[in-house]
């Protein structure tokens, strides 16, 4: 006897906002085109009972000048522009980023030549920008406040705005037409207290990401994964606070691994190294894309075409 | 779903005869609901009542065991759609797929490679769970020594047999070892696979592409001709589908209390127009949305590492970490002399280390503080690893007998700590290694 079974929808009451990065020529910016993230009001590519009315994007992430530090992979990968962040910036954009996310180095960069550099990305490639400092909370007031000077209205994300320089950053960004990546560690409230905080201060919402904190596969992913669930079921569900697109530093966690770092004297078992490195940053971001990311940060260029043809693939487009 | 303890009593005979132990029927299905009696306890219970009570006791996905003996999967019987609810319990198992037009030689070589691969993450084997070997022809003979062969290469594996036809099914059963899962049984051919499985005891795959009407219809009709160990196949056409599909059926069975879609997913990742990285996108997507039974076309280690890796870290439980015991450890032979360092008791922070200096061939102390189970920074950070429980840790494990140098090292990232740590430990030197543990080899070289 035939049986008919609806596919179980849930319907939510909230939605995701709307963030749009970069702005164009006509919207008082130099980009050539603009990207909007966020927008859904069901949980990841379950498009049958809800919207995604924006594709989660992937961004690129190069650093402001030479990398200290970063796995010998990239260097191999990027090859000549890797000490030149603006042709490092549009050879990004040529193999198909969505974004490009400038990271500055710990030591002793100096704002004016930050906020030079910046200027030169922006010359040398038309996707929207995001800068993060240093992590180290004077020397990102001190630099970034640079940088949203010397961008204003091209709509660029700053960040890591953190509990501790939230005010000075949310300021640049409110003087200079910005928006802030909101940055907290690994917590539902943590990250809807920082939301609460930088709304007081009058910056509209839909100029705000949110980054609640990456894990590398086997390194904090299974904590990361369920926070990001559980804040994207709070946004949909209609918690005001939660309902930020997340972004997350992919690249940044799965490359100081040691799985992508490491090539020789490491078990037999993890096979080709350039393999187990690119994917373990492209596992790492897909699962992420299945619990809320809509933008994942990545650093190797064969990761990013795993991850975007795996988008579109879901996307069904 | 569970009864409660009212509508228990509703199916007993509320003679309140005593004769189980309970003043009333309604005592004793109380106990019923909270597991604290059984119901054989009551004499005069009916067969109704019996049935009704076993069905609602039953897990709303049916754990399906694959196989016999040590490496036997079981997988099902999950209780949550997302696993911050509780935790998702019976891991997904791999099976790499193999077809019976390989030459018997390859097909022993390549079952034997992906059954033997293991990894040791955080103290654990991690392995893959057994080999499909595919029918590509009606050749019953030619399927049977594809089986023999790929069993002679991996004896201990389950296996997933694979035709549309019974008599080909058949004819690899004999050869696969026991309880290999049947793939698969669909409209046209039910009757046969469902009597074949139910002759042999083996679990079966009920297969309906893209229509979960017609797939329940199909189950139906299998648990009708007495089977009850089933894995579905929805039969998704692309990621996309297999993601809606799934969910649907996770979310069927647990909140719905769907019975007939009550059981564990079967899922593919290789497909003609993914490519062999698409495959291991996808199969990372099955074990994170609800596959329990995920199969590989392709084994190489680095892409098995990575899902291996994955599907530990979904199936563990976020709010309880993986925790070594505190205590000093002994790592390769120390003595006297070896270097002395501090770390926390969560897993994956004492592997790292530990992992770490193995490799660097030279013997070494290493202190494990209760960290409640945290990372460094984390414990750092939430204060569970600051210098008075390190200071601690050092007196309650005697770390000082076995290092009389004195001389400790603190992990990189909480170099912060070693003045404190000095005020704790007066007659120590509180020394500051390198921040990630990879690093370790070369400075223990330096060590003296
Ligand atoms: C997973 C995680 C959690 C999990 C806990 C996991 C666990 N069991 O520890 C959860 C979600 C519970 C959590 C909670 C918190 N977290 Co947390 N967490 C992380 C995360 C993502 C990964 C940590 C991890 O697993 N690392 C892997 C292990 C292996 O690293 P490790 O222990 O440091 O070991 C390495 C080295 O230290 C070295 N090493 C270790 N021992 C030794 C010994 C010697 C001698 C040497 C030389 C080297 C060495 O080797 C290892 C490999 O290199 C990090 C951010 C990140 N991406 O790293 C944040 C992070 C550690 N958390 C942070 C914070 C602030 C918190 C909270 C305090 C937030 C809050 N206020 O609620 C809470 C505190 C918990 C509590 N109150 O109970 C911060 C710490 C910031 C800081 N610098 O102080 C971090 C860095 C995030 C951030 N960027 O803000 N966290
Ligand atoms: S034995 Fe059965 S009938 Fe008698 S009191 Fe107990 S439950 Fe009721």
């Amino acid at each position: 006897m035939p049986v008919k079974v609806d596919l179980p929808v849930e319907k939510y009451r909230g939605a995701v906002r709307q963030v749009t990065l970069g702005a164009t020529g006509d919207e008082g910016g130099t980009r050539s085109r603009s990207v909007t993230v966020g927008g859904e009001t069901t949980l990841p590519f379950l498009l049958f009972e809800g919207d995604m009315p924006h594709r989660p994007v992937v961004a690129m992430e190069i650093a402001e000048r030479e990398p200290t530090g970063w796995a010998p992979l990239l260097q191999e990968a990027w090859g000549d522009v890797w000490s030149d962040p603006a042709a490092w910036a549009a050879k990004a954009e040529e193999v198909g980023a969505d974004l490009v996310v400038l990271r500055v180095q710990d030591g002793e960069t100096k704002a004016d030549d930050l906020a030079s550099r910046c200027r030169a990305v922006l010359a040398a490639c038309g996707l929207p920008l995001a800068v993060i400092g240093p992590g180290v909370a004077e020397r990102d007031n001190e630099l970034l406040l640079a940088v949203a000077d010397a961008t204003a209205g091209e709509r660029v994300a700053l960040g890591l705005c953190e509990d501790d320089n939230y005010r000075t950053i949310v300021a640049a960004a409110l003087a200079n037409g910005h928006l802030v990546i909101a940055s907290s560690p690994i917590d539902v409230n943590l990250a809807k207290q920082l939301n609460i905080l930088i709304r007081d201060m009058n910056l509209p919402l839909d100029r705000v990401l949110m980054d609640p904190t990456t894990g590398a596969l086997g390194y904090g992913i299974e904590y990361t994964y369920s926070v990001m669930e559980r804040l994207r079921l709070a946004a949909l569900q209609g918690d005001e606070m939660t309902q930020q697109p997340m972004l997350c530093l992919v690249g940044y966690e799965a490359w100081r691994q040691k799985e992508s770092r490491v090539g020789e004297e490491v078990p037999l078992e993890w096979g080709d190294w350039k393999r187990r490195a690119v994917l373990w940053e492209t596992v790492t971001a897909t699962s992420l894309l299945q619990s809320g990311a809509d933008i994942v940060v990545l650093r190797h260029p064969d990761s990013m075409a795993l991850v975007q043809s795996s988008i579109s693939d879901l996307m069904g487009k | 779903m569970a009864l409660s303890g009212l509508a228990i009593y509703k199916l007993l005979p509320k003679t309140n005869c005593k004769e189980c132990g309970y003043p009333t029927c309604l005592a004793f299905a109380m106990k019923l609901a909270a597991k604290q009696a059984e119901l054989s306890d009551c004499p005069y219970v009916s067969e109704e009542a019996k049935q009704a009570l076993e069905e609602s006791a039953a897990p709303p996905i049916r754990l399906v065991k694959i196989g016999e003996g040590e490496r036997a999967l079981e997988v099902g019987n999950e209780t949550v759609v997302f696993r911050h609810e509780k935790t998702f319990v019976h891991q997904a198992g791999f099976f790499v797929r193999l077809r019976d037009d390989l030459p018997v030689s390859e097909l022993q070589a390549r079952a034997a490679e992906a059954a033997a691969y293991s990894v040791e993450r955080v103290g654990l084997d991690l392995r893959l769970n057994g080999i499909a070997v595919e029918a590509t022809s009606d050749n019953a003979a030619r399927f049977a020594g594809a089986v023999e062969a790929a069993h002679q290469g991996a004896e201990d594996v389950p296996f997933i047999l694979m035709s549309g036809d019974a008599e080909v099914l058949r004819a690899g059963i004999a050869h696969a070892g026991p309880r290999p899962l049947l793939y698969a049984a669909e409209a046209g051919n039910w009757e046969a696979v469902a009597a074949l499985a139910k002759e042999t005891g083996c679990p079966v795959v009920a297969r309906a592409a893209g229509d979960l009407g017609e797939l329940a219809e199909l189950v139906r009709e299998l648990k009708a001709a007495g089977l009850e160990d089933i894995v579905l196949d929805p039969g998704p056409a692309n990621p996309a589908q297999a993601l809606t599909l799934f969910t649907s059926l996770r979310r069927l069975a647990l909140r719905r209390n769907f019975r007939d879609l009550g059981y564990p997913i079967l899922a593919f990742a290789g497909s003609p127009d993914l490519g062999g990285d698409g495959e291991i996108v996808l199969a990372a997507q099955h074990v994170a949305k609800y596959a329990g039974v995920i199969v590989l076309d392709h084994f190489d280690p680095a892409a098995a590492y990575a899902l291996l890796t994955l599907r530990l870290n979904i199936y563990t439980d976020p709010q309880k970490p993986i925790q070594v015991s505190p205590g000093l450890y002994e790592i390769g032979a120390a003595d006297e002399n070896s270097p002395l360092m501090v770390t926390t008791n969560f897993s994956l922070t004492y592997f790292s280390v530990s992992g770490e200096v193995e490799a660097s061939g030279r013997s070494a102390w290493l202190l494990v503080a209760d960290a409640e189970g945290l990372s460094v920074l984390t414990a750092w950070a939430a204060g569970k690893f600051d210098a008075e429980t390190i200071a601690k840790a050092v007196k309650q494990f005697g770390a000082e007998g076995k290092a009389p140098h004195r001389r400790i090292i603190l992990p990189g990232f909480v170099a912060s700590l070693s003045g404190e740590l000095e005020d704790e430990l007066p007659s120590w030197e509180v020394l500051v290694g390198p921040r990630e543990a990879v690093d370790l080899p070369a400075y223990l070289k330096n060590w003296n």
